[in-house]
Parts: C-alpha cells; sequence; structure tokens
C-alpha cells in the first residue's frame, strides 16, 4: 500500500530529505517523590512539542532539559540500554506496566502509540519488594536475592566441552530460551493485583530446570528460589495480568510448571533431607 | 590475638524451624496453600454438582425427591450402618470448606502485605477480569448464603413452615417467598463467578499445563460454572413458576 500522508513517509535513503514528523501537545502527569521516605504526589507538566517518532524515555529526556534549564528539579527515572534487552526501564504508564503496547518495554514505545492532546499518567512501580528510591526510580534487587537462591548450575571445569555434547532436544531448548528472554525488568510484579512475582520465577527456574545442565540441582533450585519470592512478594491468584504486561511476552505455562516443580521438591528434599539428617 | 580466638561464635538471630511432616511444610507456602486451595476446590466442584443433580429430582415429585434425601442416608448400609458415609461426606466438606477457607484468608493477607501503598491512579487491566478480582467477595457472599441455606433447609427453617423429613414441603415453602428466591439467585449468580474463575485457576494451581489441553480450560471453567448455575437457578424459578408446590 502506498504511503498517501507525506508527513508520515520516511527519510529517504537516495536523498537524505529528512521528513517533518508530527509534533503532539501532550499534559504529562508524573509522580514526583523526594526520597524513599517521603510523600510523593503527582504533578502535571504541559508539554507541547513532541514528536510522535521519539520513544517515551526520549520524551521524558525532553522534559527533564527543559525542566533542568527552568531551575526545577528533572524527573528520576530507570533507563540503561534503551534498546528493550537490558531490564532496566520501567513505568507505570495509563495504569499499564511498560504502557499500552504490548510485548514491548517503555523504551521501545513510541509516542506515536498516543494521541495529540492526551494527557499520560506515569507513577513508578508498586510493591513492597520494589521501594521507590525516588521519583519513577524504584529498587529491584529483591529480584536479584530470588536468582541467588537459585544457586548454581553443576559444570566440569576442565577443558572447554565440545559444542552441543549435551543432546537437548530442539523444543526443550526452544521452550529454556522462551523463559531465558526474562529481562527482569519486575513488569510482572508491577502489573500483577497481588504484587506476586511468579512469573519471574517461573521464567528464572525454568530456563533452568527445562535443560539437561540444569538438571542436578532442579528441586533444590525451585524450592530456595520460590521461598526466597515468598518471603518478598505476593502469591498468584492465576489473574494472568503478568504474561499481558511482560515486554518478552513470557507465558504463565511457566507458573504450572514451577508448581510441578516445586511439589516434587518439597517431597523429594524432605527424602533427601531424612536419610542425612 | 587470644581475645580474637577466644569470642564465642556467633549466635543465629532467629531459630531455624523444625522440618514439619510434608504437608504441613508445603502448606507453610503459598504456592502450598494453593494446591490446598486447588484440591478442595475440586472437592467442592463435585459437592456443588452433585448438589445441583440430585436436587433435579424435585422435578419428578415429591415422592422422588423425599425418597433421594432418604437414600443419602442409607449409602453404602447395610456395609456400613446408617448415616456413616453421609457423615463422612459432610465431615469431608466440612474439612474442605475450612481449608479453601483459610488458605484464602492467609493468601489475601499475604498479597495485601505485599502491596501497602496502592497504585495512586486507576489500573487498566487487560488479563484480570471481575471473576477474578472478585473472588474473595463472591466466596464471603456464597459463605455467608450457606450458613443461612443451612438454616433454611436442613436446621431449623427460617420463618416458612418447616417440617423435618419433608425437603420437598421445605423447599416449596421457603422459596415461595420472592426476597428468598432472590437471595438464592444472587447467591449462585455469586457462585457462578466464583466457579468461573476458580475452575480455571485450577488448572495453573495444580500444575495441569499442556498444550493438548489448555486451550480447553478455559471452556471447562465457562461450562461448568453455567451448569452449576442455570440448574441451582431453576428451583426458585420452579417454586415461583408453580412447577414445584407444598400442595
Amino acid at each position: 500500500m502506498a504511503v498517501t500522508d507525506p508527513e508520515r513517509q520516511a527519510p529517504s535513503l537516495v536523498t537524505g530529505e529528512k521528513h517533518h514528523g508530527r509534533t503532539m501537545h501532550l499534559t504529562l502527569r508524573v509522580w514526583r517523590q523526594a526520597g524513599p521516605d517521603s510523600e510523593g504526589r503527582f504533578a502535571d507538566y504541559d508539554v507541547p512539542g513532541i514528536s510522535e517518532d521519539m520513544s517515551f524515555l526520549e520524551m521524558l529526556d525532553v522534559v527533564n532539559e527543559r525542566l533542568a534549564s527552568d531551575g526545577e528539579e528533572p524527573i528520576t527515572f530507570d533507563h540503561d540500554c534503551r534498546e528493550g534487552i537490558c531490564g532496566t526501564c520501567s513505568l507505570m504508564i495509563n495504569g499499564r506496566a511498560h504502557g499500552p503496547e504490548r510485548g514491548t518495554a517503555t523504551c521501545q514505545l513510541h509516542m506515536r502509540k498516543f494521541g495529540d492532546g492526551d494527557t499520560i499518567v506515569v507513577e513508578p512501580w508498586r510493591a513492597e519488594g520494589f521501594p521507590i528510591i525516588r521519583d519513577l526510580m524504584v529498587d529491584r534487587s529483591t529480584l536479584d536475592r530470588i536468582v541467588e537462591a537459585g544457586g548454581f548450575i553443576t559444570v566440569s571445569p576442565g577443558s572447554a566441552p565440545d559444542a552441543n555434547l549435551v543432546p537437548v532436544p530442539k523444543v526443550v531448548a526452544d521452550a529454556s530460551m522462551d523463559a531465558a528472554a526474562c529481562i527482569q525488568c519486575g513488569a510482572c510484579v508491577a502489573a500483577c493485583p497481588n504484587s506476586a512475582a511468579n512469573l519471574f520465577t517461573a521464567a528464572k527456574v525454568a530456563h533452568l530446570n527445562l535443560l539437561p545442565q540444569g538438571e542436578p540441582q532442579r528441586y533444590q533450585r525451585v524450592e530456595s528460589m520460590v521461598d526466597t519470592m515468598e518471603q518478598f512478594f505476593g502469591s498468584c491468584t492465576n489473574h494472568g495480568e503478568c504474561e499481558e504486561a511482560c515486554p518478552k511476552e513470557i507465558s504463565i505455562d511457566f507458573i504450572a510448571t514451577m508448581n510441578k516443580d516445586y511439589l516434587r521438591a518439597k517431597i523429594k528434599n524432605r527424602r533427601y533431607l531424612s536419610r542425612n539428617p | 590475638m587470644a581475645t580474637t580466638l577466644n569470642r564465642a561464635p556467633a549466635e543465629p538471630v532467629t531459630r531455624q524451624r523444625r522440618n514439619a511432616p510434608f504437608p504441613v511444610e508445603l502448606y507453610r507456602s503459598a504456592v502450598g496453600k494453593k494446591y490446598v486451595m486447588a484440591l478442595t476446590g475440586i472437592a467442592l466442584m463435585g459437592f456443588v454438582l452433585a448438589h445441583m443433580v440430585g436436587n433435579l429430582k424435585m422435578f419428578l415429585g415429591p415422592a422422588a425427591f423425599n425418597e433421594y434425601g432418604e437414600f443419602l442416608r442409607e449409602l453404602l448400609v447395610p456395609i456400613l450402618p446408617h448415616h456413616v458415609v453421609l457423615w463422612i461426606m459432610r465431615i469431608g466438606l466440612i474439612v474442605a470448606f475450612a481449608l479453601h477457607i483459610h488458605a484464602a484468608y492467609a493468601l489475601t493477607r499475604m498479597n495485601h502485605a505485599a502491596r501497602r501503598t496502592k497504585y495512586q491512579s486507576r489500573r487498566d487491566y487487560v488479563a484480570a477480569n471481575y471473576a477474578s478480582r472478585t473472588m474473595r467477595w463472591s466466596g464471603v457472599i456464597v459463605g455467608l448464603f450457606l450458613i443461612w441455606h443451612l438454616f433454611d433447609l436442613s436446621w431449623t427453617g427460617t420463618g416458612a413452615a418447616f417440617y423435618r423429613g419433608d425437603p420437598y414441603t421445605n423447599v416449596a415453602n421457603s422459596l415461595s417467598r420472592i426476597p428468598v428466591a432472590i437471595f438464592y439467585v444472587v447467591a449462585n449468580i455469586a457462585l457462578g463467578f466464583h466457579l468461573f474463575h476458580g475452575s480455571w485457576s485450577l488448572f495453573q494451581s495444580m500444575g495441569w499445563n499442556n498444550p493438548r489441553f489448555n486451550r480447553w480450560r478455559r471452556d471447562f471453567a465457562i461450562g461448568f460454572a453455567a451448569l452449576v448455575v442455570v440448574g441451582n437457578v431453576a428451583f426458585p424459578i420452579a417454586v415461583l413458576a408453580g412447577v414445584v408446590s407444598a400442595d
């Protein structure tokens, strides 16, 4: 289909002629909080002249530059790679974790997904496991506690093994990779009405537990990761909201797999313990 | 140096809990509580289905219905004495209810503690539906209804003429009161919402996840909830329509 709207045309690669994208005039309602223990509140900002080709974070950059030049404190928010792979960006945008687009982290969300004249409400992730540091930035290191609890996998530390020495069926490798796509952004916790981290933990459990390399510590891993998770987060009531929020579209099927492994772990680990009190 | 070496070793701050028997150990975890929710939920689903199917005898007339009531007392007689099977089932149900409610209570407490400050802007839910977000309320409504229902038709009656041993007349007398009939319908709609989420959710909690049947799980939940609600709502309607009446 031909592009009929000249304003939407991409810049020509041949002539290098730049197109002039449409600009938007937005109202931004952002959560401002000076520190972990301070009272927070929403602040409204009038934001004209935003290109629809900007990413959400670039829009915030523009707002921050304007705030700084006006002598105001810029909005603190988490970001790093801006390529959707590091899991540092967050933000509850209009009541959805990572905003309205499915399978997309905030850094990959473009302003063209919003309408000119919109009011956009931005809030930090909210969970006791994710204490607010400042404004929109939260501390997600509790997720690291869960990963740490998973421990190690046994590998032979000798010379480098031959490639494909351990055969892994294609479907298993694919499933494991789907789980390993987790970038630890915490959107599942943020989106969950119960602040449960089950999708995160299930993904981290599954990407090792599905593979032969993770098999020796399989039950020990799932038990200690779930037990650590439950010290910080809520419980899963199968709303499925996490799956919708996940920028990597990780399936809640992994939660069922984790539940199954956890039950087996409780049976098996006790059996091992009783032999070796 | 000597003082350094002679120091007493550090004491653990918290005493490690002794390992409990496997079911207790499992129940201490939230994932374990969800297993208990699912298992007791399955037992209670079996009960509501059997209860609804049994009560359909109402449409075969007073003799068939009252005979069915007596039959429940005589299950497995003469292998076992009178009422034994009935009491085993009753105790099973009481235990299932108690565990289901306790697990729900404990998990709700845990979930509230996990987010003390709510989102200050309006949430836009995508997957979470009305049924899944109101489980604790639909559960409370069904629980309160259950107490009323036991007083109404098993224990004392609730104002309408009540004859012990004549359930058909009791049903007709009680449900011919319009507010009572409405209460039965409302409670069953709450039960329907509870089942709509619960009978899907149990598959995930039990770890029953398989590409072969995953797409049937939601259909099963819709079908089961609809079957129970339609069957149960038919009784007050039948009484009000005069299909089931005391005379």
